[in-house]
C-alpha cells in the first residue's frame, strides 16, 4: 500500500473504491485542529465521561486498597505458594506490557512504512502504551515483597557489596521494561511539543495558557526546528522498533531460559511479540471504537483505520495460532516425557476449560475477522477485542500456571487458585488504565493535530 | 552628524502567506536575493522549507550515534567491570565474562542513551526551551500553529534594509507583512 509522498493525495482519493478513506473530504488545516483542540478546550464535561472516570477512580480505589493491605501483610494474601512462586502478579504483567506494544506499534513501525493512516490513532495508542506499561511495572515491584527496595534491581555501588546478576534473564527484563517505559514517554512527549503550541494559542484561560505554554517550550514551528525534529522522530522510531521487539523477547526469555517444561522452547520470542501486537491492537479498537462514537471523531478515524486494525489483529492472531501449534507438535517430537505431559495436562489437566477457552477466544472467534461485513461493523469489532483480551490473558494464565503447577515430581506438584486480592490488584490497574486514558483524553489533543495537517492534499509543496 | 531619528531596533520582517507552496516559493526567492539570516514558519514539517532556506543538514543524527555508541559501551562496561572485576560471581560454572548474557542490557542501554541524547540533543540544538521569541509579539504569528505559513528576514542579516527588505517581501505576495519588535 504506498503512501509516500506522491501517494498523499491518493489518501483522499482512495484507490480502492470499497474501502473507506483515511481522511473524509472538505475538512481543512483549520477545521482539524478546532475539532481536536475544542474537544479538549472548549467541550463542557460530559456525563458519560464522568461515569467512566468514575468506574476507572473506583477500580483505582480497589487498587490503592490492594496494595495497602498488601504492603502490611505481605504477598502471603495472594494465592502464590511454592511451587508457583508467579501467579497473577507474572501474568498481569505479561499481559499489559503486551497491550503497550501496539502503540509503539503503530506510532513507530507504520511510521517507518510510511503508513500515514496511522496519524490519527498514534497519539492515543502511545498514551495507551504508556499506562499499560506503567500497570505492568507495578506487578514485578508488588510481587517482590517489599517494594520499597526496588531500585536494588539497578546496578549501583552499595553498602552491602553486591551488584545484580547479569546472567539472568530477570535482570534484562529490568533493563528492557526500564528503557521501554522511558523511550515510549519521550516518543510520545515529542510527538506532543507542537501540538501544546498549537493549544497555547487556542486556550483562552489564563492558566490553560501558560500550562500549556511551559510544555510547548516555545515552540514556534521553525523550519530549522522542523528539520531537526523529523530527523529526531524517524530515529526514535527507528530505535523504538528493535526495542519494542526486545522488550517482548526479554520478556518471553524471563520463561524460555528456564528448563520448565513448556517453557524451554524457542518459539517463545516471536509469539510472545506476535500476541503482545496481537492483543494490544485489541485494545487500541476497544479504546478508539468509543473515542471516535463519543467525540465525533468518524471524520478522522475512519472505518479505514478500525479494519486496517482489525486486519493486522487477524494477522498476528494467525502467528499465536501457530505457535499453539508448534507447541504442541515439540511437545510431542521432543520425545521428552515432562514436555507431553505438560501439553496433555493442559488439554486435560486441571486447567483444561482456560486451554480451551483461549483457544476458543484467540483462534477460533477471531477468524470472522475474515468477513468484509464484519470488519465493516464497530460493534462486532468491539466485541472480538475484547474477546481477544480474555483469550490473551488465558493463554498467559495457561503458559505460566500450568506448568509451574505440575513440572517434574509429581511429589512437588500444587495448585493455583488467585485470591479476592489477586483479583482487587488485576482490576485495580485495569482501574487505573480506564481513569488514566479518561484524563489523558481530556487534557491532551487525542489525535496527533500537526501530523494530521500533513494528510491534507494541500499540505504537499507543488513544483512550479 | 545626521539628525534623523533612530527607528528602534527591531527583530526582522516577517510575511504572511496561506499555503505551503507559497512559502517555499518565497523562502526559494529569499534566498536567491541573498538573505541568509532568515527562517521559515508553518504549522507542520515541510521538507522543502528548510531546504530553501539554506538549512540542509541537522547534527542530530550524530548526537544519536555518540549517544547510542557511548550507551552500549557503558552498558558492556559496567557489566564486564562488574562480573570480572569488582564482584566475581561463579553462576552455573559460566565463565565471568560470558558476554552473550551481556547484549540485552547492552543493547537496551544503547537505545536508552540514543534516545534520550538525541531528545535532549534535538532540544538544545533548537535552543528549546525559550518561552519568549519576539516572533511571539506579532499578532498574526499565532496562527503558525494552526493554518499560516510565515517567512522572517531577520534584521540581523547584513543585506537587510527596512525599506529595501519590506519592497522585496511585498513582491512575494504576502498576505501581510509585519515588523517583528523586540
Amino acid at each position: 500500500m504506498n503512501q509516500g509522498p506522491e501517494g498523499k493525495t491518493a489518501l483522499l482519493e482512495n484507490p480502492w473504491p470499497d474501502e473507506p478513506p483515511v481522511l473524509t473530504p472538505g475538512q481543512s488545516y483549520g477545521s482539524m485542529t478546532d475539532q481536536i483542540a475544542d474537544a479538549v478546550l472548549t467541550r463542557p464535561i460530559g456525563l458519560g465521561w464522568l461515569a467512566g472516570l468514575a468506574i476507572g477512580m473506583g477500580l483505582l480505589g480497589i487498587l490503592m486498597m490492594a496494595i495497602t493491605y498488601l504492603f502490611l501483610v505481605g504477598v502471603g494474601i495472594w494465592g502464590i505458594n511454592i511451587p508457583i512462586g508467579w501467579g497473577f502478579a507474572i501474568i498481569n504483567f505479561v499481559w499489559w506490557i503486551g497491550i503497550g506494544h501496539a502503540g509503539t506499534l503503530i506510532s513507530a513501525i507504520l511510521l517507518l512504512l510510511k503508513q500515514s493512516w496511522r496519524n490519527s490513532i498514534n497519539r492515543f495508542a502511545e498514551a495507551m502504551t504508556l499506562f499499560a506499561v506503567a500497570c505492568a511495572g507495578m506487578f514485578p515491584l508488588l510481587h517482590m515483597g517489599r517494594p520499597w527496595l526496588g531500585y536494588w534491581m539497578f546496578p549501583y555501588p552499595n553498602s552491602m557489596g553486591v551488584w545484580p546478576q547479569f546472567r539472568s534473564p530477570l535482570v534484562w527484563d529490568v533493563f528492557a521494561v526500564s528503557t521501554y517505559a522511558t523511550i515510549s514517554a519521550v516518543f510520545w512527549y515529542v510527538g506532543l511539543v507542537p501540538d501544546f503550541a498549537t493549544m497555547r494559542e487556542k486556550a483562552s484561560n489564563r492558566y490553560t495558557k501558560s500550562v500549556y505554554g511551559l510544555l510547548a517550550m516555545g515552540w514556534r514551528g521553525s523550519a530549522r526546528h522542523w528539520k531537526r525534529y523529523e530527523a529526531l522522530y524517524i530515529l526514535l522510531a527507528g530505535i523504538a522498533t528493535p526495542l519494542v521487539l526486545s522488550v517482548h523477547t526479554v520478556v518471553s526469555f524471563d520463561f524460555a531460559i528456564s528448563i520448565v517444561p513448556g517453557w524451554h522452547t524457542t518459539i517463545f520470542p516471536p509469539y510472545f511479540v506476535a500476541g503482545a501486537i496481537y492483543s494490544g491492537f485489541a485494545m487500541v479498537l476497544v479504546l478508539a471504537i468509543p473515542i471516535r462514537h463519543y467525540y465525533g471523531l468518524q471524520n478522522m478515524i475512519t472505518m479505514r483505520h478500525l479494519q486496517n486494525s482489525a486486519k493486522i489483529m487477524l494477522a498476528t492472531g494467525l502467528i499465536v495460532g501457530y505457535g499453539y501449534f508448534f507447541e504442541a507438535f515439540m511437545a510431542f517430537y521432543s520425545g521428552s516425557t515432562y514436555e507431553r505431559f505438560m501439553m496433555e495436562n493442559r488439554w486435560m489437566g486441571p486447567y483444561a476449560v482456560f486451554y480451551w477457552s483461549l483457544i476458543f477466544f484467540n483462534l477460533v472467534v477471531p477468524q470472522v475477522l475474515w468477513l468484509p461485513k464484519v470488519r465493516a461493523n464497530t460493534i462486532w469489532l468491539f466485541l472480538i477485542s475484547l474477546v481477544i483480551l480474555v483469550g490473551m490473558w488465558l493463554e498467559r494464565f495457561i503458559i505460566i500456571i500450568t506448568s509451574l503447577t505440575r513440572d517434574f515430581l509429581p511429589s512437588s506438584w500444587g495448585h493455583y487458585v488467585a485470591t479476592r486480592w489477586d483479583y482487587a490488584v488485576f482490576f485495580g490497574t485495569i482501574g487505573l488504565f480506564t481513569a488514566a486514558m479518561f484524563i489523558f483524553i481530556r487534557i491532551m489533543p487525542a489525535i496527533s493535530i500537526f501530523e494530521m495537517r500533513t494528510l491534507l492534499p494541500e499540505a504537499e509543496v507543488k513544483a512550479k | 552628524m545626521s539628525h534623523q531619528a533612530m527607528a528602534p531596533p527591531i527583530y526582522g520582517l516577517i510575511a504572511e502567506f496561506d499555503t505551503s507552496t507559497e512559502l517555499v516559493d518565497a523562502s526559494r526567492a529569499a534566498y536567491a536575493a541573498g538573505y541568509r539570516k532568515m527562517d521559515a514558519y508553518s504549522p507542520f514539517p515541510i521538507e522543502e522549507a528548510s531546504e530553501a532556506i539554506g538549512f540542509h543538514k541537522s547534527r542530530v543524527p550524530l548526537v544519536v550515534l555518540l549517544g547510542g555508541l557511548l550507551g552500549g559501551l557503558s552498558g558492556f562496561g559496567l557489566q564486564y567491570w562488574i562480573n570480572v572485576i569488582a564482584y566475581p560471581l561463579n553462576v552455573g560454572g559460566k565463565p565471568y565474562d560470558s558476554w552473550p548474557a551481556f547484549i540485552v542490557p547492552s543493547f537496551e542501554m544503547t537505545i536508552l542513551f540514543a534516545g534520550l541524547s538525541g531528545v535532549f540533543g534535538m532540544f538544545a540544538l533548537n535552543g528549546l526551551p525559550m518561552p519568549y521569541h519576539p516572533l511571539f509579539h506579532v499578532e498574526q504569528f499565532s496562527r503558525v500553529t494552526r493554518d499560516k505559513f510565515f517567512l522572517c528576514v531577520e534584521a540581523a542579516d547584513p543585506k537587510f534594509d527596512l525599506v529595501d527588505t519590506q519592497r522585496f517581501m511585498e513582491s512575494l505576495k504576502p498576505v501581510s507583512i509585519a515588523e517583528v519588535p523586540h
